[in-house]
């Protein structure tokens, strides 16, 4: 059958060759640049550079500011995905309960998807600017002293409220095709059992959409973790002080505006080790524990 | 803006090829301009290739002051680089630490058989750019210097003499207050760059030193900073103390707090002399007036050059340089200095400039033009007032910012946010110079 398939045995590998070329260009290559940059000491014009081992990890792993880098991203990212899901489940088991143009509102949630970071960033920037932004009102009527560019936690709720806005489409999306699978019947008989909707949601819906949960919670994880660079950098820069400088955020800092390269190539370094921690969590453990219904 | 500015150089990438091969030695040139500044180098740009047709000049746009320095590194490392390259102020020392990857503008131009007359420059800032035994590194391009700006109508409104701007930094705090107070407007006082002009030009202008070993200048050892003397710790307190009830106003690291001056929510506001096409074109009825010093100082002594200058890459053939020193020879003509001078803000390079820009009644008609280069040039620079030179000057402006939001939002007092500056800081120096 394979050999038919395939008369010669070069032909599979030609085919996937394309594949194999990009990710050792695009993925392969560069990591091992970032390794052995992360092992050396050199100026930003790379003129003089010499060999120091695991010296830059020692160093970034006893910064104060890289401690405080990992609580800031712990924060952010539990906080965004918390945020991006529940609201993207609630408008999902709302949006199901529609009967008439359901297809319309369906389309408009899924818009905000389209929305690159760094504009997203922009937008939530202007709505919520102290001196003339249009939202920044409603803090300032309940008495808030409202200033994210001073106040830290203010900074990161600005952050939070952008990231998780733009996350949540996605989030519906699956959500609503989750909702979709769940079998009616089941939904029925408990009604005729006398469970109330909020009931019937507890019992049977959020039960049944644990698959789609935990890769939502994992997609979400990463997207806080590497995609929100762009919003980070159009709304706070990492400020005020280093409230919400998150870890990649801070490897751009390092490597780009302070141009210290060996630091930042181990910062990503380490970066890197998590994502792999991450997928291999995700692949061993999180996939057989969820029970696909 | 700079969406709009790529989008433009992406297009002229394309066009690029399909121009007839004619034998003209390509330069380009990377620079961080937009708005009206971004036009400027257009025309000086295309100006100089209408003059003769042996080279044509290529501006291109690269995004920040920071991204465009880091493209010019980045091409570096490919073996890519542009044969001019506009860095900003606080890069110089990163340039300058990056012997063997430039070429001294000062041998460009003699190697093409031109004569460097350093006395048809501005002393100020050919010093800037210049290594210590005073061979000239870069070509000063635009250069500018912080300058306090006044809202006329709030001041008439507060009961303020607006034809009086403060002079020092306990007139701005009073009348600060009386704006505040008066009712006159939200806040009394903004500024851009504290790090610019709080710290490195407020240094230079009241003659106390930033750091040792002459501010980074001088050779000889790891510069350590100076900036948790009384007269900084006083003088950030002062800050801390006016931005509790929003006296003061804080717009963010760089040039933000434009915007909250021309929104007419301040009446003081200091800001680059190059920020002034923005305001002249918002209508505002607006008055000039010299940084302000501080009385406990030796101040006024001389403020110190920002803004940029032009940076030329080792590597390059005969011809390439040839040509950039024939572009450079025509930019520090008067006529093109005045047309730099008086279309952006930015500080004529040439005492020629400088006084045909005098002679031709300009600052008559726009006074306080002059101001910026009155309070560069008015005085011989002292130690304290050449520059500050580090390897790593952006990043050490970095955790000042970071320690003055701290402060602002009255997490600490200034001693703390002083000390705090010098210690991370420091540290910061020593890694730098690879301790």
């Amino acid at each position: 059958m394979n050999r038919s398939t395939f008369p010669h045995r070069l032909l599979p590998w030609l085919l996937i060759a394309p594949q194999l070329a990009i990710s050792l260009v695009f993925f392969y290559w560069p990591a091992v640049q970032a390794l052995w940059q992360s092992m050396l000491r050199e100026d930003p014009f790379g003129l003089k550079s010499r060999f120091v081992g695991l010296q830059n990890f020692q160093k970034v792993l006893a910064e104060p500011a890289y401690i405080n880098s990992i609580q800031v991203t712990a924060v952010f990212s539990i906080l965004t995905a918390f945020f991006s899901m529940a609201i993207a489940l609630l408008l999902a088991v709302q949006a199901e309960k529609i009967v008439r143009g359901r297809g319309f509102y369906r389309t408009l949630m899924i818009w905000p998807y389209a929305v690159a970071p760094a504009i997203a960033g922009m937008l939530w920037l202007f709505m919520f600017n102290p001196s003339f932004g249009t939202l920044a009102a409603i803090p300032r009527a309940l008495g808030i002293h409202w200033d994210p560019l001073l106040n830290g936690t203010q900074a990161m709720g600005l952050v939070v409220a952008a990231a998780s806005w733009k996350q949540i489409s996605y989030n519906f999306l699956f959500f609503v095709a989750g909702l979709q699978a769940i079998p009616k019947s089941l939904l029925e008989a408990s009604a005729i059992d006398g469970a109330g909707p909020v009931r019937r949601f507890w019992t049977i819906v959020f039960p049944l959409l644990a698959p789609t949960s935990f890769f939502l919670l994992v997609v979400n994880t990463v997207y806080a973790l590497f995609d929100t660079f762009g919003i980070i950098h159009a709304v706070t820069s990492g400020g005020p002080g280093k409230s919400t400088e998150t870890l990649v955020y801070k490897v751009y800092n390092d490597g780009f505006v302070n141009l210290l390269i060996g630091s930042s190539a181990a910062q990503s370094v380490i970066l890197m080790v998590i994502v792999i921690a991450l997928t291999a969590f995700q692949f061993r453990y999180v996939e057989r524990k969820v029970h696909y219904g | 803006m700079q969406r709009r500015n790529l989008i433009a150089v992406a297009a002229a990438c394309f066009a690029l090829p399909a121009l007839p091969a004619v034998a003209q030695t390509e330069i380009s040139w990377w620079h961080a301009m937009t708005g009206a500044n971004a036009e400027v180098v257009e025309k000086i740009a295309g100006d100089f290739n209408a003059t003769q047709s042996d080279y044509k000049i290529v501006p291109t746009f690269k995004g920040t002051y920071p991204e465009t320095l880091n493209a010019g590194i980045a091409a570096f490392r490919a073996g890519q680089a542009p044969e001019i390259m506009q860095v900003f102020d606080v890069g110089t020392g990163v340039m300058m630490g990056a012997e063997g990857a430039v070429m001294p503008v000062a041998d460009v131009l003699t190697n093409a058989g031109m004569t460097f007359d350093k006395s048809q420059y501005l002393p100020g800032i050919v010093a800037y750019y210049s290594k210590p035994d005073g061979t000239m590194l870069s070509f000063p391009y635009n250069s500018s210097s912080p300058i306090t700006y006044i809202n006329k109508d709030i001041f008439t409104k507060a009961g303020l003499d607006p034809e009086q701007p403060p002079k020092t930094w306990n007139e701005v705090w009073d009348m600060a207050k009386k704006i505040k107070q008066s009712g006159a407007a939200p806040c009394g006082y903004t500024s851009t760059w504290l790090t610019w002009i709080h710290l490195e030009n407020f240094a230079a202008w009241n003659d106390v030193p930033y750091a040792t070993y002459g501010n980074g200048l001088e050779p000889g050892g790891v510069p350590e900073l100076k900036l948790n003397a009384p007269v900084f710790v006083n003088h950030f307190q002062a800050l801390a103390d006016l931005a509790k009830d929003g006296t003061f106003k804080y717009g963010g690291r760089t040039s933000e707090a434009k915007q909250i001056f021309l929104a007419g929510e301040c009446g003081i506001f200091t800001e680059s002399s190059g920020g002034l096409g923005d305001i002249v074109k918002s209508g505002m009825n607006y008055g000039i007036g010299q940084l302000p010093y501080d009385t406990d100082a030796g101040g006024p002594q001389n403020t110190i050059p920002g803004g940029a200058s032009l940076w030329v890459f080792g590597g390059k053939s005969e011809e390439q340089y040839k040509g950039v020193a024939a572009f450079f020879d025509y930019i520090s003509k008067t006529e093109v200095q005045e047309y730099l001078h008086q279309k952006s803000g930015y500080l004529p390079v040439t005492l020629a400039a400088y006084d045909a820009t005098k002679t031709s009644g300009f600052y008559g008609q726009n006074p306080g033009r002059e101001t910026p280069i009155t309070q560069m040039m008015g005085k011989a620079p002292t130690e304290n007032s050449k520059g500050v030179r580090l390897p790593n000057l952006p990043q050490v402006r970095d955790i000042a910012n970071e320690e003055f939001e701290k402060m602002l939002a009255g997490e600490q007092d200034a001693q703390a946010t002083m000390d705090a500056i010098v210690e991370r800081g420091n540290a910061a120096i020593t890694e730098a110079y690879g301790g």
